[in-house]
């Protein structure tokens, strides 16, 4: 690691490093196979296309040769006698031609331009499904940057391929076929001395793929930087102004911005040797059929007209290669990109959906944690070994210095993480038997951070149920002491709460995503830390709130406060990850000298 | 789809200048970042027109050659004809290979330039600025549409320019070489003409809604990312899956608009040269059977006229190009042209004491203008003093912090530092005097050393070692990699508490003759609290000082409590004595209310 990325700091799985790896490793076969797979819906699609674009190059192609025809014969029977009626069919094929061109053209256009743009929504929706479906252990470590970098740049360099591709590839195969036959059919010797620059043409073609894969590659690596460090730099912009941040990261953003650059001054590089060299090898072929060909011509093996034909089907043969060159340019580009994406596709989601899922149509909420062993870091168990029965309806309370694995265990509780040992279940059945969608309709957490949803506040409280009316919207807020404020705001529950819910303080945040939750109506509801922003009416108001609606429902909570702690039926302690003491509230306080006493102690003490 | 996102910040900046037309004027105005590639940028537009040439007179050579060695029989021409026909064609490839050469360094450092200055200009931006605008907006800003720019400064100018240029002398040379039939080309322009402007009237509405819509897109793919966590915990994946497949479909609908406009376009564009070319056949082949024109320059006629068809066709193209350029620009100009209404003054504090002093300051957020967050404030807490504000949710605490170190400026009264209004201050200079730790932690994706440093990069380990000693965030240490271990994203990979300990020492450390602590004990446990408020005692000693507190163990921290109120200071006194006099303030704080509770409970 050099100096300029220091600031970085280490970390177990550097998803730069991850990234290098997983591409080296596939090398452009999953790009393949993705692009197979997401044209094969639009085979036969595609295969019209190649006719119309037959037609069309057909009409094009014609129009040089009508050309020919009508200098060749058009012009005698004017000099002889005057008659027009040649060139004149002739000029009329010109134009059908022009016609035919012209309907086949904006056809093709249509055509491939809605296969492109339907590739590119399958492409976007396959991705963000993916994310979503990858845990979030997965989002740890690959940093939002990074996901975002994926389905904005490199679907953007997948759009450009598809937005030039069809049309430069197709087009430029088939003249380029197309023109080769013409060629042999006016004059097989001066075809095959026109041909003779296909070989240099084939290896200058693979010299550039070989090479340019490799820095797309990179390009597509280095964009992703980029991204990464813009899109936290704007996150956190309170963050770094409070703290004069700026002049450091604009150093490192120059950084990254620099080796962006510097990949994509590779990448233009070679494109820099690679086009000339076609046109090279293009205007060599042409001097050199112009110059056999007049030879030709000057011994009367072939006609002018011929020669004149030639030489205008040869620019028709190299125009479309540039076309090529510069259509395979970005396609070059866009498999590194479809590289990024298969690898992104190819990720299995560490936490799996199960093969044959068990199902629970209604849960009475029992949780057990049956020896369960975690940690996110090997050789740093967080959760040595946990055993514990929370009964159906029962209210626990889980207290403890902070770091001691409390949002663990609700995090295994709800599967946002698999346990490395051991099971967690549900009324008896394992949670990875369980489809994610099932164990979302029985438990939902309240998580400690309230992240909202740019959109109004009714949208960010109606993610917990989305079917739910407003009466049923606004029945949550009241019974939370949420209304109030909300009806207070300029749009009521229309308030836009801006960028994730900017708009809102942060005690209002957190009421909000209380709200969601409770409109959510799970049997067994978690919520960590769910009131600390809270004033302390507020947090009375809750609490009230919950004694009636955790009624009959399983519920941890998590909380500091030991306010929160009083309607609980049931208190853990924790310590590193074990359970220290464990029983009713009341109990423990009475024993007067174990740790819940003790917390208990100060925390009366703390009220003072 | 609003409804999703709200306003498009397209729209939003309410009040700020209307936003900058797409058109070529906002492309100009970016034109300054050409200045340093002027020798580049020369070559480029020469070696192109030297390309033209060569294009031009290769024909030409055809010309000579059909009509000089092969029809008059004089073999001896043939070689060196073919050979200047090969020297040209080699020098064509020559001039093609060093324009890019050249052209790769000056676009790439064009568009390099330009994210430094948006970046710049976006990291000076006060928060009025980024509340408005999600960054997916941004992002889409930095990237898409600082390439389309390139593109076009690079490609799409010079083509346009050498298509023009080609255009026009192929023209003149055809009308040189046989004027009527010259004609019949020149006239075909006026169509292309017509056929340009109004396809350029089009394309920017739509080009600028696929941008905007892109951006949008981004915005939601950035949601998706970030708040991962609570749509697992709500098992949402569909939903927002649905939502950002409702975004995408729009974005379909939107380019599929774009895909038939340019095809109409292209299509016409295509067809014109045709036409073109059937006019000549006719009348060229009708002058040369009447003896006007020899066979050759009809050949070479055609040859030419046909070598017009890929410029006037890729002309769609171009400027399809140059339209995406100008939208690019002006989206780029509202970032440029938004000044940054937070600039620092030139005064320093030479012995900073920390008097800090709120002189009826009002409040508003510039999106609600008309319901001011604070009214009249008025506030003095002297050098070394702890002032607790204790508030209901949303009465306006965080609001209020955020004017000291001008995060927000006010909108009436002042705030004075040491007497000197805050705005006459340096903002670097009152940034290091004023040091916050935010109700939400907000790490970065880096070390933890970096993390802690953010505020005073020079800290020795010793600083460090204290820093987080007072906070009691001494768990660094056992950090995999101690103090240079990568915290994860938002701190993510971090308890809670950590995150908010780690963002606690990060303040500590700054040494500010103002600390601001906004609530910053919440998610500590009770014992741990007690450990950090004794350390902070000893900071907070020396050091002004502005709680934010919502439980009376942090009010213990203060030497005085201001009661904020709906906006306003309605009571500042002591913690006892607001306690006996304020009922306000004991329904907020009151200890009985949950002693009692306890009391039961045990
Ligand atoms: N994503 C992660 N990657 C690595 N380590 C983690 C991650 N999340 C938490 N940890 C570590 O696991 C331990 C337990 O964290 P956890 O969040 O469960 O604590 P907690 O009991 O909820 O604490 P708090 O009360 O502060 O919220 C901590 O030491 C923390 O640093
Ligand atoms: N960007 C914004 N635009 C408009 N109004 C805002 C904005 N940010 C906050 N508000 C409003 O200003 C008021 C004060 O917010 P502030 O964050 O200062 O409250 P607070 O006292 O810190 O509350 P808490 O204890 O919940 O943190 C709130 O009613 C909030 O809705
Ligand atoms: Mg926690
Ligand atoms: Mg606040």
């Amino acid at each position: 690691m050099s100096a300029a990325t220091d600031w970085r700091g280490a970390a177990a799985v550097d998803a730069d490093e991850a990234a290098e790896a997983m591409t080296a490793a596939r090398l452009g076969g999953g790009a393949r196979r993705l692009l197979g797979e997401l044209l094969a819906p639009y085979r036969r699609a595609l295969w019209l296309l190649v006719a119309v674009v037959v037609v069309e190059n057909a009409a094009r192609l014609a129009i040089p040769y009508l050309v020919k025809v009508g200098i060749d014969s058009g012009i005698p029977p004017i000099r002889r006698d005057d008659d027009l009626t040649v060139l004149l069919v002739v000029v009329g094929a010109v134009l059908g031609a022009t016609l035919l061109q012209a309907v086949a053209r904006q056809l093709f256009l249509v055509r491939s331009g809605r296969i492109g743009q339907d590739v590119l929504l399958q492409v976007r929706r396959r991705v963000f499904g993916h994310f979503q479906d990858l845990s979030p252990a997965f989002h740890d470590g690959y940093t939002s940057g990074r996901v975002i970098s994926r389905q904005t740049s490199d679907v953007d360099a997948v759009y450009e391929m598809l937005e030039t591709g069809f049309d430069g590839l197709v087009t430029a195969a088939l003249t380029l076929v197309g023109t080769a036959a013409v060629l042999l059919f006016l004059d097989v010797e001066l075809g095959l001395v026109a041909l003779l620059c296909g070989p240099f043409l084939a290896l200058l073609t693979n010299w550039f793929r070989n090479a340019s894969a490799r820095s797309y590659r990179a390009t597509r690596e280095k964009v992703a930087l980029v991204i990464v460090h813009f899109v936290e730099s704007m996150g956190g912009i309170r963050a770094v102004q409070a703290f004069r941040r700026e002049p450091r990261n604009q150093e490192i953003f120059d950084d990254v911005n620099e080796q962006y650059r510097a990949a994509n001054l590779v990448a233009f590089r070679l494109v820099a040797w690679f086009m000339p060299g076609i046109r090279l090898i293009g205007n060599v072929t042409i001097a050199v059929v112009l110059l056999y060909g007049a030879l030709l011509a000057y011994r009367g093996d072939v006609t002018v007209g011929v020669l004149a034909a030639f030489l205008l089907y040869l620019r028709q043969f190299f125009e479309p290669m540039m076309e090529i060159s510069q259509f395979y340019n970005t396609f070059q580009s866009a498999s590194a990109a479809l590289e990024k994406l298969a690898g992104v596709l190819e990720e299995e989601p560490d936490v799996p959906e199960p093969t044959s899922p068990v199902a629970l149509p209604t849960a009475h909420g029992e949780l057990r944690f049956d020896h369960v062993r975690f940690a996110y870091v090997e050789d740093r168990p967080v959760l040595p070994d946990l055993d514990l029965v929370v009964p159906a309806g029962q209210t626990l309370a889980l207290v403890g210095t902070t770091g001691a694995g409390k949002t663990t265990l609700a995090k295994l509780a709800t599967r946002f993480y698999d346990p490395t040992g051991g099971r967690v279940l549900l009324d008896g059945v394992d949670v990875r038997d369980l489809t994610s969608d099932t164990l979302r309709d029985h438990v939902v957490m309240v998580t400690q951070e309230s992240y909202l949803f740019s959109g109004t506040i009714a949208d960010n409280i109606r993610f917990g149920r989305p079917g739910a009316t407003m009466a049923q919207v606004v029945e949550a807020t009241t019974a939370l002491g949420a209304h109030d404020f909300i009806a207070a705001m300029p749009d009521g529950y229309d308030t836009d709460v801006a960028n994730q819910g900017g708009r809102l303080s942060a005690g209002q945040r957190q009421l909000v995503a209380f709200a969601r939750a409770f409109l959510a109506d799970p049997a067994v509801l978690i919520l960590d830390e769910a009131t600390s922003s809270l004033d302390v009416p507020s947090e009375r108001l809750v609490q009230q709130a919950l004694r009636t609606v955790l009624a009959g429902r399983t519920a941890v909570i998590i909380a500091h406060r030991l306010s929160t702690v009083e309607i609980a039926d049931r208190v853990l302690v924790m310590e590193h990850g074990r359970i220290v003491e464990d029983g009713a509230p009341g109990d423990l306080v009475a024993g007067g000298t174990g740790r819940y006493s003790a917390l208990h102690d100060a925390w009366v003490e703390s009220l003072a | 789809m609003s409804t999703v996102l709200g306003p498009s910040p397209a729209e939003a900046p309410a009040g700020a200048a209307a936003p900058p037309p797409a058109d070529v004027r906002s492309l100009l105005r970016l034109a300054p970042y050409l200045r340093p590639h002027v020798v580049a940028l020369t070559i480029m537009l020469l070696t192109s027109l030297g390309v033209v040439a060569l294009s031009i007179a290769v024909p030409l050579v055809t010309k000579a050659l059909i009509d000089g060695p092969i029809t008059e029989r004089d073999a001896g021409a043939i070689l060196p004809l073919g050979l200047l026909a090969l020297g040209l064609g080699v020098l064509e490839a020559v001039l093609v290979f060093w324009r890019r050469w050249v052209q790769s360094n000056a676009v790439l450092g064009i568009e390099t330039a330009m994210r430094h200055d948006l970046y710049e200009r976006l990291q000076r931006l006060p928060m009025a600025f980024h509340s408005r605008w999600g960054s997916g907006q941004l992002l889409s800003r930095a990237t898409t549409d600082l390439s389309a720019i390139r593109r076009f400064s690079g490609f799409g100018v010079l083509f346009l320019l050498v298509n023009v240029v080609q255009l026009v002398a192929t023209t003149a040379v055809l009308l040189h070489m046989y004027w009527p039939l010259g004609l019949v080309v020149a006239a075909a322009a006026a169509p292309i003409v017509w056929l340009c402007m109004r396809f350029e009237k089009e394309y920017v509405v739509v080009s600028r809604r696929v941008q905007d819509e892109q951006g949008d897109l981004a915005t939601l793919a950035e949601e998706g990312a970030v708040g991962i966590r609570v749509i697992k915990s709500f098992g949402r994946s569909g939903h927002v899956g649905e939502q950002y497949a409702a975004a995408a479909r729009t974005l379909h609908a939107t380019s599929m608009d774009k895909v038939r406009l340019s095809a109409r376009f292209w299509t016409f564009l295509g067809a014109v040269p045709n036409l073109a070319v059937a006019a000549v056949l006719l009348l060229g082949a009708i002058g040369v059977g009447r003896g006007a024109l020899t066979p050759g320059e009809l050949v070479a006629f055609i040859t030419l006229m046909l070598s017009l068809v890929w410029p006037i066709s890729s002309l769609g193209v171009i400027l399809a190009m140059a339209q995406e350029a100008m939208t690019a620009s002006a989206r780029i100009l509202e970032i440029f042209d938004t000044e940054p209404a937070i600039v620092g003054g030139t005064r320093r504090i030479e012995r900073p004491r920390g008097h800090l002093r709120l002189e009826h300051v009002d409040f508003a957020f510039p999106d609600a203008p008309d319901e001011p967050v604070l009214r009249d404030v008025n506030l003095d807490v002297a050098p070394g003093e702890t002032v607790a504000l204790v508030g209901a949710t949303g009465s306006g605490k965080t609001a209020l912090t955020a004017l000291v170190p001008r995060l927000w400026d006010v909108t009436g009264g002042r705030v004075l530092l040491d007497g000197i209004d805050v705005r006459e201050l340096d903002l670097v200079h009152l940034r290091s005097l004023v040091a916050t730790a935010f109700e939400d932690p907000t790490l970065f994706s880096m070390s933890a050393r970096e993390n802690l440093t953010l505020g005073r990069s020079d800290a020795s380990d010793a600083d460090v070692a204290e820093a987080l000693e007072i906070s009691q965030a001494q768990f660094v240490h056992d950090l995999p990699w101690g103090l240079d271990t990568r915290i994860g994203e938002q701190g993510l990979s971090l308890s809670g508490g950590q995150r908010q300990r780690l963002a606690l020492a990060r303040a500590v450390l700054a040494r500010p003759a103002v600390l601001v602590l906004d609530d910053t004990l919440s998610a500590l446990d009770v014992h741990t609290e007690k450990l950090v408020e004794e350390a902070l005692g000893r900071v907070l000693g020396s050091t002004t000082g502005l709680v934010v507190a919502h439980r009376a163990s942090t009010v213990m921290l203060a030497d005085r409590v201001a009661l904020v109120e709906h906006g306003t200071i309605t009571h500042v006194g002591e913690h006892r004595e607001l306690l006996a006099t304020v009922p306000a303030y004991a329904r907020l704080l009151s200890a009985e209310a949950w002693a009692d509770d306890a009391a039961v409970s045990v």
